[in-house]
């Protein structure tokens, strides 16, 4: 029988189909952070149980993390106990640990491809819903709460729902300065935040096949933006190439029959998905986002939607708006801005300094501009001075943090002040999401790249060298 | 850890008839560093509720002491963003058992049913019906029955059919959970995994 990809990774991990309930999933690989833990291993240890996998079970700390002077203890009391909660809890059921200062630490979604745990065909869970991120490679990935990761940590399995299946192609060739974050906010603000809950989404046509790995990684990460539990892509030469020697992944006679499998996962020519959407490449422009959730973005040259053009209630619109301190039927293009945050588990891959630093070049950053450089790990850390990527930063008057997950979330003090503006490659521009009062607006390296250097929201094709395209 | 019995609840009912309320309004990030599970209903709401020097923001509804009970209805898309579970939590610590939507988010539903706060999904007229109710009289009483699967309105007596699977809807009408499950086919599940390379 034909099936999709996601039928076939998930069909062969069912320990056990429940009738008119759940299917016992098995877990292959689970990470694990500092947020969403203590109270699930505080669970074990009432039940008197241990790990039951700890060789599937890798810990980091990353949200909670500071990204200046990580040598010294964390000042905040209650950050430096979660943290010091993890290190003992993995100590303790023999969890491979990356704390702070760890050569292998970092954000929990760069990090796992990073050292191969991330393998297509592989179940991947973490306490964190932007675990979609590692759909990329093939793999079924998803975000789960603390109760299910107390389930993972003490059987290696949860119990879920098989979630419907959606396709997403998106065909053509990218217009200049249009990035896989562009391609993924696009998609969102088609789909809105709730589009694609109950589905897991499959994206596939000629412009994710043409993509980069990272790239790849940037939009199964903002796949739960639309509501869908994850997002995955058919692992191909550029994720085998990608995986290849990395610490985790298979090696020799292994490596041979984990190809074998992994060359079997595509969906079939005739599966059949429960809904399937198609879009043109050439229709994605550089966007933005003026309200406060990813799926209000638009195209940065546009203009805020009026109320009644919008779907859904005309009150929460209105209260969104006056959040943002927006009005409809402005223009976002000129708007000044405060902050920018490059980084994130979204866009704190190499690929994103990249393309931050390939508009910035030569350039300074405005004055009034406070700019938060984070890398996602310590890995793309080395990757940005290796590269030459931090001389252009410094030249430009930028400075480069320590790795986590930092302004994101605003859990440690890199936090937006309240009215101020900031453009962030992160993912989410909820009230509040980078510190109290504060406004986000979403928007690619590029993007924020340009707003970093004119001080407010600029196209960044403007910016852009002819040779650049 | 099993949790509460869910049976019949009859309750007011608080409103929020905004949509799309995501996990970061639900519980602020700020407030997750905590390593029990204690406390977290005093910061449910926390940055819609009060001011930055803690004092209440009078208009907002959980501040409105017309309104109370066990049961919270919100708009559409109800618990998006992130997998918190403390947002379910929040809830739960506050002291309601049950929220009605026109439409959840997945993993805030899942973690909801994983805690033993109920998640009920009504028709977008339905939930109309409700805050047109709960506006005639903020004391108007809802009767979730859990056995029948069945919401009423119970000033006019409407009613509406709700959907839970019948796995969740033994665990919630037991107080079982799910780790308890799995626990009892542990044999099975390292057979599985014996199969399985890492």
């Amino acid at each position: 029988m034909s099936k999709t990809l996601f039928d076939k990774v998930w069909d062969s991990h069912v320990v056990q189909h429940i009738e008119n309930g759940p299917d016992v999933l098995f877990i292959d690989r689970h990470l694990v952070h500092e947020v969403t833990s203590p109270v699930a291993f505080l669970g074990l240890k009432n039940r008197g149980i241990k790990v039951l996998y700890p060789e599937r079970t890798f810990a980091t700390a990353d949200h909670n993390t500071p990204t200046r002077n990580q040598h010294l203890p964390v000042k905040d009391k209650l950050s430096a106990n979660q943290l010091k909660a993890l290190e003992e809890n993995s100590k303790a059921h023999n969890i491979p640990y990356w704390g702070l200062g760890h050569k292998k630490n970092g954000i929990v979604h760069v990090i796992g491809p990073e050292n191969g745990i991330t393998v297509p065909g592989a179940t991947i869970v973490c306490g964190d819903s932007h675990t979609s991120t590692h759909g990329a490679f093939g793999a079924i990935a998803f975000g789960i709460g603390t109760s299910e990761v107390e389930m993972v940590l003490s059987t290696q399995c949860i119990m879920q729902p098989k979630p419907k299946r959606m396709r997403i192609n998106v065909d053509g060739a990218l217009s200049k300065a249009v990035t896989p974050k562009d391609v993924a906010l696009y998609i969102i603000s088609q789909l809105t935040t709730s589009g694609a809950t109950g589905y897991f989404v499959e994206y596939a046509g000629e412009v994710f096949r043409n993509m980069s790995m990272e790239g790849r990684m940037t939009v199964c990460n903002l796949s739960i933006e639309m509501g869908a539990r994850g997002g995955m892509i058919a692992p191909d030469e550029k994720t085998f190439d990608y995986i290849k020697g990395r610490e985790y992944t298979p090696k020799g006679q292994d490596w041979d029959t984990a190809m074998e499998y992994w060359k079997t996962l595509y969906s079939d020519e005739d599966a059949v998905f429960d809904k399937e959407l198609s879009f043109n490449a050439s229709d994605i422009e550089p966007m933005i986002t003026y309200g406060t959730n990813p799926g209000m973005g638009m195209g940065i040259q546009k203009y805020i939607p009026l109320a009644e053009a919008v779907e859904g209630g005309v009150a929460t619109y209105k209260k969104s708006l006056e959040y943002m301190d927006f009005n409809e039927g402005e223009a976002m293009i000129g708007k000044p801005i405060d902050f920018v945050f490059l980084g994130s588990c979204t866009n704190g891959r190499i690929e994103d300094f990249r393309a931050f630093a390939s508009i910035i070049k030569g350039k300074k950053k405005a004055d009034h501009v406070t700019a938060w450089l984070v890398p996602g790990s310590h890995q793309v850390e080395a990757a940005i001075r290796e590269e030459g990527i931090l001389d252009i930063l410094q030249e430009a008057g930028f400075e480069l943090r320590e790795p986590g997950c930092s302004a994101c979330l605003a859990m440690n003090d890199d936090k937006i002040p309240a009215g101020k503006y900031a453009v962030s490659t992160s993912n989410r521009n909820f009230e509040g999401r980078q510190g109290p009062g504060a406004r986000t607006l979403l928007a690619s390296p590029l993007v924020a790249a340009a707003a970093a250097v004119t001080g407010k929201v600029t196209d960044p094709r403007e910016l852009m060298e002819e040779a650049f395209a | 850890m099993a949790y509460d019995k869910f049976n019949i609840l009859k309750s007011s009912a608080v409103p929020m008839p905004i949509e799309n309320v995501d996990t970061d309004q639900i519980i602020p990030a700020r407030f997750l560093k905590a390593t029990e599970r204690k406390g977290f209903g005093d910061n449910l709401f926390r940055d819609w509720r009060y001011n930055s020097d803690d004092t209440p923001k009078e208009h907002f509804v959980l501040n409105n002491p017309i309104y109370s009970g066990q049961i919270l209805v919100g708009g559409k898309n109800f618990g998006s963003g992130s997998s918190r579970e403390h947002a379910a939590w929040a809830v739960y610590d506050y002291g309601f058992r049950c929220v009605v939507s026109s439409f959840f988010a997945d993993i805030f539903r899942n973690n909801c049913l994983n805690i033993g706060v109920l998640p009920v999904q009504v028709s977008p007229e339905f939930l109309d019906k409700i805050f047109t109710a709960i506006e005639a009289d903020p004391k108007a009483e809802l009767e979730v029955n859990l056995p029948e699967q069945k919401i009423t309105i119970l000033a006019t007596g409407e009613s509406e059919g709700f959907d839970i699977n019948g796995y969740k809807k033994q665990n919630m009408l037991n107080g079982f959970d799910d780790i308890d499950y799995l626990l009892n086919i542990k044999n099975d599940i390292e057979q599985f995994a014996g199969n399985t390379p890492l």
